[in-house]
């Protein structure tokens, strides 16, 4: 088939979608449970994902499913298991805060009066650099999905920053909470909690259910293997290196979760984590200094084969897979820190 | 059909601006307003890609079946957007477990008054 | 394509839609977690399954169908592994499941 729907049917699933994401950020609000906030901030993501995948952004529905749907909902529980899960009725009168919402609210309504009309194929967006991209991205890089060919090569820069955005706030949460300390000389084990020692406890409830263990570990190839496959066909498919990293350190976080942080840490020990993060970042401006050595510019892939199409195509899977480490790492990394932190003890103030 | 409603996406994008904003700025909760922050940064993706979407085109993966390709130059945007916004959740989920290891409390109230004046 | 293959493949997807409509409809109503999880299960089982073979009759036989497959496959295996954990959890915080009141309930047991 070649046609792609009816315009209508389009309209329709977007309008229903919306309306339950706005159900579901208003139920955020409301709500007093912050395990139930949690959960449902997960659904709100998710929902998000389907949209986009309406609106035929699928790299980036499959990123947001499972960085918003996974990761986010991973951490935010791991915070409330250290923290509290009930929110504290509000003292504060929310008149003032309602009457800005509002507000701005109103006014950005005044703005988008201005924009084109949804899904106009003649709108601004869509004629200036866009069906360049379109036209020249196979020909030139050899990779037919389009968002990977501009993000790897034609946008590369702002892939690079982005990848050094991720190793900074990875290495910023290793430093607040897993006890880098000795490498900077800064305390940050809370006040009064015990000294876990080097081999905490797991905790039992997992331990004896044999559903979830069998479950797990039936999962975890599949799961690793499809990051791989999510990471290499990202060329010819929605795909690449963010959302090949997110899953492959999902794989190790769900290990870590049914089986304990200790057995996580044998299968992927924190200095392997910690020699990985910077790795990628290694990878992906090394790439652009091999470029530089070899007479083009900075990430310019066309000069690393004699081909400059495969040139260009090895430059895209050489920096997708930088990505990929550091992204993995990183989420990993990040999870250790927040898993491997001890509960506050006492709630008297330091 | 198509015109009776050009904007509702334009519109909802700017509930879900409201909606975040208020939960970021009127609940004292720190981890309700991260989680805040995360439905107001998503109403930002919308933004940016509902302008990219071509009602009868299909995802931005070249093949010989299809003519018309929706813009790819927003989804490179966002994907580094939701990325870096995951950062930056996973940094300020980082300081709240510190504020409440200070504090014993997330909750912003109890975090001025225990500071004092 | 074929006529009967058209019809049987909306019938299907039809049949799916309703059976999450009335999964959701029994998770709301339902009084416990214990009920509202044979609720949730009979989404992830009857309408993902129907809804999957509706797409995979409309895919014909392809690699839409294979990867199908595969979906299914892998939600049959997480999906009663998920319910069995949120049941395992429930059991362990406490939750005593719930019967709803009615006349003759007892002189059943």
């Amino acid at each position: 088939m070649t046609t792609v729907g009816s315009p209508e049917i389009e309209l329709l699933l977007n309008a229903i979608l919306l309306l339950l994401m706005v159900v579901a950020a208003i139920g955020v609000i409301r709500l007093r449970n912050l395990f139930a906030v949690v959960l449902l901030s997960g659904v709100y993501s998710f929902l998000m994902a389907t949209l986009m995948v309406a609106l035929d952004a699928v790299d980036v529905g499959m990123t947001e499913a499972a960085v918003g749907a996974g990761m986010s909902v991973v951490l935010l529980l791991s915070v409330l298991g250290l923290t509290r899960t009930r929110e504290a009725p509000t003292r504060r009168r929310p008149i003032v805060p309602l009457i800005i919402s509002v507000v701005v609210g109103i006014a950005l309504v005044h703005g988008t009066m201005d924009l084109p009309p949804f899904g106009d194929p003649n709108a601004p967006a869509q004629r200036h650099v866009a069906p360049e991209y379109l036209a020249r991205a196979q020909v030139e890089t050899g990779a037919p999905n389009v968002v990977t060919a501009v993000l790897a090569s034609y946008r590369g820069y702002d892939t690079l920053g982005e990848v050094a955005v991720i190793f900074t706030g990875g290495i910023g949460v290793l430093v607040l909470l897993a006890g880098l300390g000795r490498y900077t000389g800064l305390r940050t084990r809370p006040p009064g909690a015990p000294d876990p020692g080097p081999e905490p406890k797991p905790v039992p409830l997992m331990e004896e259910t044999v559903v979830l263990r069998v479950a797990v570990k039936l999962l975890l190839p599949l799961i690793l293997v499809f990051a791989m496959y999510v990471q290499f066909h990202g060329d010819f498919g929605p795909g690449g290196g963010f959302q090949a990293g997110v899953a492959a350190a999902t794989a190790i976080i769900l290990y870590g979760l049914i089986f304990g942080i200790p057995a996580a840490r044998r299968v992927a020990p924190m200095r392997v984590v910690l020699f990985m993060i910077p790795l990628g970042v290694l990878i992906f401006a090394g790439t652009g200094v091999a470029s530089l050595l070899l007479g083009g510019n900075y990430l310019d892939y066309s000069v690393l084969s004699s081909v400059p199409r495969s040139g260009q195509h090895l430059g895209i899977l050489v920096v997708e897979f930088g990505v990929f480490v550091t992204v993995s790492s990183t989420m990993l990394g990040i999870f250790y820190a927040f898993a491997s932190r001890p509960p506050r003890d006492g709630p008297e103030p330091s | 059909m198509t015109d009776l409603l050009p904007h509702f996406n334009h519109w909802v994008t700017v509930i879900l601006m409201v909606v975040g904003l208020y939960a970021v700025v009127a609940r004292g909760n720190m981890v309700k307003k991260l989680v805040g922050l995360a439905i107001f940064q998503t109403s930002v993706y919308l933004l940016y890609i509902s302008p990219g979407k071509i009602l009868g085109g299909t995802a931005p993966i070249l093949s010989e079946a299809y003519t018309v390709y929706s813009n790819p130059l927003p989804h490179v945007l966002i994907l580094t957007a939701i990325v870096v916004g995951i950062a930056t959740l996973a940094l300020g989920l980082a300081l709240v477990v510190r504020i409440n290891e200070a504090y014993g409390s997330i909750e912003e109230d109890e975090v001025h008054e225990a500071d004092g004046p | 394509m074929d006529g009967v293959l058209e019809v049987a493949s909306w019938i299907t997807l039809i049949l799916g839609g309703a059976f999450c409509v009335v999964g959701g409809i029994g998770m709301w109503r339902l009084p416990d977690v214990f009920a509202r999880l044979h609720a949730a299960s009979l989404i992830d089982s009857l309408g993902i399954g129907f809804l999957a073979l509706g797409m995979a009759l409309q895919a014909g036989l392809s690699l839409v169908t294979l990867k199908l497959v595969f979906i299914v496959l892998l939600v049959g295996l997480t999906s009663p592994v998920a319910t069995h954990a949120l049941a395992q959890a429930a059991m362990h915080a406490g939750v005593k499941p719930r019967a709803i009141e009615s006349p003759g309930a007892e002189e059943d047991a």
